[in-house]
């Protein structure tokens, strides 16, 4: 018989992070090897299956970053330590560090979708040398939602960095939305440079408008999706848009791609 | 090699087809369609020629044999996923040329699509025959010469039914010995030329008309006549989609099943992410996505031939009256008006 590519396979929870009171960050003994933007089938028996982006990549670990919002991740809230579950992956494409190498790079976060740039993040904080600048924005909706407050310190510190909360400000975090801290980027002094934006599909949308207004070119920006899953592996039909799979062909998409994809 | 056998005689021979082979046909389930007093005809395991219902188009398509309503993956317990096992014995299904074609979009997305096969799907397909049945002149809501599905060599039996008879063309010599005996005839299926309804399929030439497609406000028609319930795409060949679901066998047990189940892309709930956001809200979104799925995105993405085959039994079960032919007719003609504006516009005659 072929390979079951639908087989999850059991992983041991080593740690878990309470970030907020709805997102935990799920660090998982996993000696697999994924890219930047990749994301799993979580999977528990009885309740289903979750697509959910890597937050963090370890030699021998991996970490989710994960909002209660539905069964799957309701039932995960419940589990500790050392408890096991199921995943398969890594699916998608991911970020195309090859083309950000030498240039200037923007990262644009909104809300969770701050998770899955974060390991991006974390290996530049790691690599500077590989790129040759960080701009940083990250939104939150108030200071309850914050994530991974601790790695922001530490981004601010080698980045480029504006956290942003969007109807107040406290130490750190100016207020607003993404969208009105874009124009604060210099792109008029890169010489060639990547955006890469992250969010609800409201912020990415807007937030590519800005870039655009700001005079960045489509072929510069890339974004991740976020779609309804059941398969991962191109089968179940549900991330098809047009004659694009998300599972297949994203997460990751160039904006000339993204603007095509006809929902 | 063909033969010309009783009706009788082939219930002989099939019980010894049936001692290696799980053999499926259209069957007549009584009093069991949708209306009060109405039959239904759907696929199921045969055990004489004669519960074959071939005079009639079946409800259902025979997509089910292999990619079943609902099927188990996994059985699970708390510790582990073990895979289901599935019956060995290659299965014979009797089918018209246009499921045959149907069968073949299935291949596409489960065999081709992504980087592997779908297990499932292949472990139950590679056990698979056809027995081609003639379609004699075709339904009133058949389009498949249109689509280009009216004809195939791609079967190991084909059969002609007459009366207390039938003819057998036996394509696939290891079926040979079992015929050796019979009675030969000169028989090879004809097929449909021209079915009643003509259907021309939208060319849509460029990426700007594509976007105008999508814009049109012919599906915003259908936001008040579709009702979302999805019984097109249950009766489709071609349609493929599903949802995985996990059944527990009881309600403390930690054991149950990891189940696949169709999913319809007209259904509300397709793009639903958890926390409620979800794309394509209204029900003529989700009627654009299916057509354009059917007649333009599956050949965008894999060349060649369009998911839809021309079958016709989405119109047959679409309680609404909505036809198919008449949406993909309409639409043709919407896109003609594009491709003539966009010719216009650049000075290209069309």
């Amino acid at each position: 018989m072929t390979a079951n590519i639908f087989k999850p396979d059991p992983y041991r929870i080593a740690d878990i992070v309470h970030e907020t009171e709805l997102e935990y960050t799920f660090k998982v003994e996993a000696g697999v090897k994924v890219d930047h933007g990749q994301f799993f089938q979580i999977s528990l028996p009885e309740i289903g299956e979750a697509p959910i982006s890597v937050s963090g990549i370890g030699r021998d670990w991996l970490e989710f970053t994960i909002r209660k919002v539905g069964k799957v991740t309701h039932r995960l809230f419940s589990l500790r330590r050392g408890d096991r579950l199921f995943m398969r992956g890594p699916y998608g494409n991911s970020f195309p560090l090859d083309e950000f190498r030498g240039k200037d790079l923007v990262v644009i976060a909104g809300g969770t979708g701050v998770s899955p740039v974060r390991s991006l993040l974390k290996h530049y904080f790691d690599h500077l040398d590989e790129i040759r600048s960080l701009h940083f924005i990250a939104g939150f909706k108030d200071r309850g939602s914050i994530l991974f407050a601790d790695d922001l310190k530490d981004f601010a510190a080698r980045f480029h960095a504006i956290y942003t909360l969007d109807k107040e400000a406290i130490p750190g975090f100016q207020s607003g939305l993404v969208t009105e801290h874009i124009r604060k980027i210099p792109f008029a002094g890169f010489a060639d440079y990547n955006v890469v934006i992250v969010g609800p599909p409201v912020m990415m949308r807007y937030a590519a408008l800005e870039c655009l207004k700001n005079g960045v070119s489509k072929e510069r920006i890339w974004m991740s999706f976020e779609r309804n899953m059941s398969c991962a592996v191109g089968k179940c039909g549900h991330c098809k848009i047009n004659e694009t799979y998300v599972c297949l062909e994203g997460p990751v998409f160039n904006y000339t791609k993204a603007e095509q994809l006809l929902d | 090699m063909a033969y010309r056998l009783s009706l009788s005689r082939m219930d002989e021979l099939l019980e010894k087809m049936r001692e290696s082979y799980t053999i499926y046909a259209p069957m007549r389930f009584e009093k069991r369609g949708r209306y009060s007093d109405t039959d239904l005809v759907r696929y199921d395991k045969i055990r004489s020629v004669r519960d074959i219902v071939y005079d009639e188009k079946s409800h259902f398509s025979p997509k089910e044999v292999i990619h079943p309503i609902t099927q188990a993956l996994f059985h699970f317990t708390e510790f582990e996923y073990r895979e289901s096992e599935v019956d060995e014995r290659p299965v014979l299904v009797f089918v018209r040329p246009c499921d045959i074609h149907g069968i073949q979009r299935l291949d596409t997305m489960f065999l081709e699509n992504g980087d592997a096969a779908d297990p499932y799907y292949k472990r139950l397909r590679d056990k698979v025959k056809f027995v081609l049945m003639e379609c004699g002149k075709g339904w009133d809501t058949c389009f498949c010469v249109s689509m280009g599905t009216n004809r195939t060599e791609d079967y190991s039996l084909a059969v002609r039914f007459a009366g207390e008879e039938l003819l057998l063309e036996v394509k696939d010599p290891s079926f040979r010995p079992l015929f050796a005996s019979e009675k030969t005839a000169d028989f090879r299926p004809e097929f449909v030329s021209a079915n009643r309804l003509t259907v021309r399929l939208p060319e849509i030439k460029s990426r700007d008309v594509l976007e105008k497609v999508h814009a049109l406000p012919l599906w915003e028609s259908y936001d008040t006549r579709c009702l979302s319930c999805g019984a097109c795409t249950a009766a489709c060949v071609s349609c493929s989609c599903f949802t995985t679901s996990d059944v527990a066998y009881s309600e403390n047990g930690r054991s149950g099943d990891r189940r696949r189940v169709w999913a319809s892309c007209l259904h509300k709930d397709f793009t639903v992410m958890a926390g409620g956001h979800g794309f394509r809200k209204t029900p003529g979104e989700r009627m654009r996505f299916r057509t354009l799925h059917k007649v333009y995105d599956f050949r965008a993405r894999f060349g060649g031939a369009d998911m839809c085959v021309g079958c016709g039994r989405c119109t047959d079960r679409c309680p609404q009256l909505i036809s198919f032919a008449a949406t993909l007719n309409r639409l043709s003609g919407e896109v003609d008006r594009l491709n003539a504006e966009a010719a216009a516009a650049t000075g290209v005659s069309v």
